[in-house]
């Protein structure tokens, strides 16, 4: 087999794959040194066609890579400001079943403009209580099903203040790694500003949420 | 052999994922069936019918007033619900009921629809809990399949009156 790989191809066949000279290389390649060869090629072809739902699903499912713009997450994301914009990696697997905890950087689908995505810091989950920045309730209690984000660059923002909490179906990933300019690679971790914390939590409980954190980092 | 099994397993590891990328790319951007329950959208779509939801005008931004659109809930991401749009960001709509005595308008925000049900008397719907960001919705409902005797017919609004033409 391996002193005449053209016994592989048949006539006919050989002429249909003529064309694609690349091809009959690797195909006498993986005649030589495995069994499956052909049958790789044959998939290889066939999943460059697949290639392309494949990678939109990858996208839509698993992660999602985005580059911020605007002040409005100083100085956590963008902190030289319009020089050099950050390019974070969303985290879609993770936010599959809508759990995310406060201090995630998040990224959602704005209430106000369905084509345009904002990447904010989850305040305060459904249930919490919170002191708001501006919004028209000073004390808002976050409904169910909803979240409240805020920017870090207080002021400079659009955010929850404005338009009030966020239902939790326009979430779209979570921030997870900063992976542009390289000087800045790193993980994102949660955190909350320490006085942005909800003045009582849904659960009733004071520190639930930070050992929840604590946990998440040590991962 | 042991090259055979291991190229078998890859190989039908391989399909699977392609037949699910292809399968969750026509569910996110062609279609997706959708099984209905509830009272809230009667007559039009009654308990338990079968619909065919197309994804292409809501990712291409072309849902109008009068379509029937499935979206998430706001108060519970993993419910969808089916309601009828009433009106897009900035036009004028009724928040009354159809028996209420004085009619209340207002305007629905940027970026949001104003869902009803056609079951005026029994639907849950923007007029309890207010306008509905336009991201989530999830399709526009194109077609119903079940029951056979109505298959392919989706009649206009019976409360047509509610959807104010300001044009």
């Amino acid at each position: 087999m391996s002193s005449n790989p053209f016994t592989l191809t048949s006539p006919t066949r050989h002429t249909q794959v003529i064309p694609l000279r690349h091809e009959v290389q690797v195909l006498q390649d993986m005649a030589q040194t495995a069994g499956f060869g052909r049958k790789y090629v044959k998939a290889f072809v066939s999943g460059f066609f697949i290639a392309v739902p494949v990678t939109v699903t990858a996208l839509d499912r698993l992660a999602y890579v985005a580059r911020v713009e605007g002040a409005s997450m100083q100085p956590s994301l963008n902190p030289q400001g319009a020089s050099s914009s950050d390019v974070v990696l969303l985290n879609r697997w993770s936010v599959r079943n809508y759990e995310v905890q406060r201090g995630d950087i998040v990224s959602v689908v704005s209430p106000k403009n369905p084509k345009q995505k904002i990447i904010k810091r989850v305040i305060a989950l459904e249930g919490d209580f919170i002191k708001t920045l501006g919004y028209k309730n000073r004390y808002v209690r976050v409904p169910d099903g909803h979240l409240w984000i805020e920017g870090d660059h207080h002021g400079h923002s659009f955010d929850s203040n404005t338009f009030g909490p966020v239902s939790l179906g326009l979430l779209h990933g979570r921030a997870s790694h900063i992976i542009w300019p390289p000087t800045r690679w790193q993980r994102i971790r949660p955190c909350v500003p320490p006085d942005r914390r909800p003045l009582f939590d849904g659960r009733g409980s004071e520190d639930d949420g930070d050992d929840v954190n604590d946990d998440d980092n040590t991962k | 052999m042991s090259a055979r099994l291991y190229s078998k397993v890859l190989g039908f590891l391989g399909y699977t994922l392609q037949y699910s990328c292809i399968a969750h790319c026509t569910f996110e951007y062609v279609g997706e069936f959708v099984v209905c329950s509830g009272p809230s959208m009667e007559p039009t779509i009654t308990n338990h019918d079968v619909v065919f939801s197309e994804r292409l005008s809501r990712h291409l931004y072309r849902i109008e007033k009068g379509d029937i659109v499935i979206a998430k809930s706001p108060f519970d991401p993993n419910m969808n619900i089916c309601k009828r749009v009433i009106g897009l960001e900035g036009d004028k709509v009724c928040t009354s009921g159809p028996s209420d005595t004085f009619k209340t308008h207002t305007f629905v925000p940027r970026g949001h629809v104003w869902l009803e049900g056609d079951n005026l008397q029994n639907s849950t719907d923007s007029r309890s809990y207010g306008p509905v960001p336009y991201g989530l919705i999830r399709g526009r409902v194109c077609l119903k399949l079940w029951p056979p005797h109505s298959v392919g017919t989706l009649t206009e609004s019976p409360n047509a009156g509610r959807i104010l033409r300001t044009e």
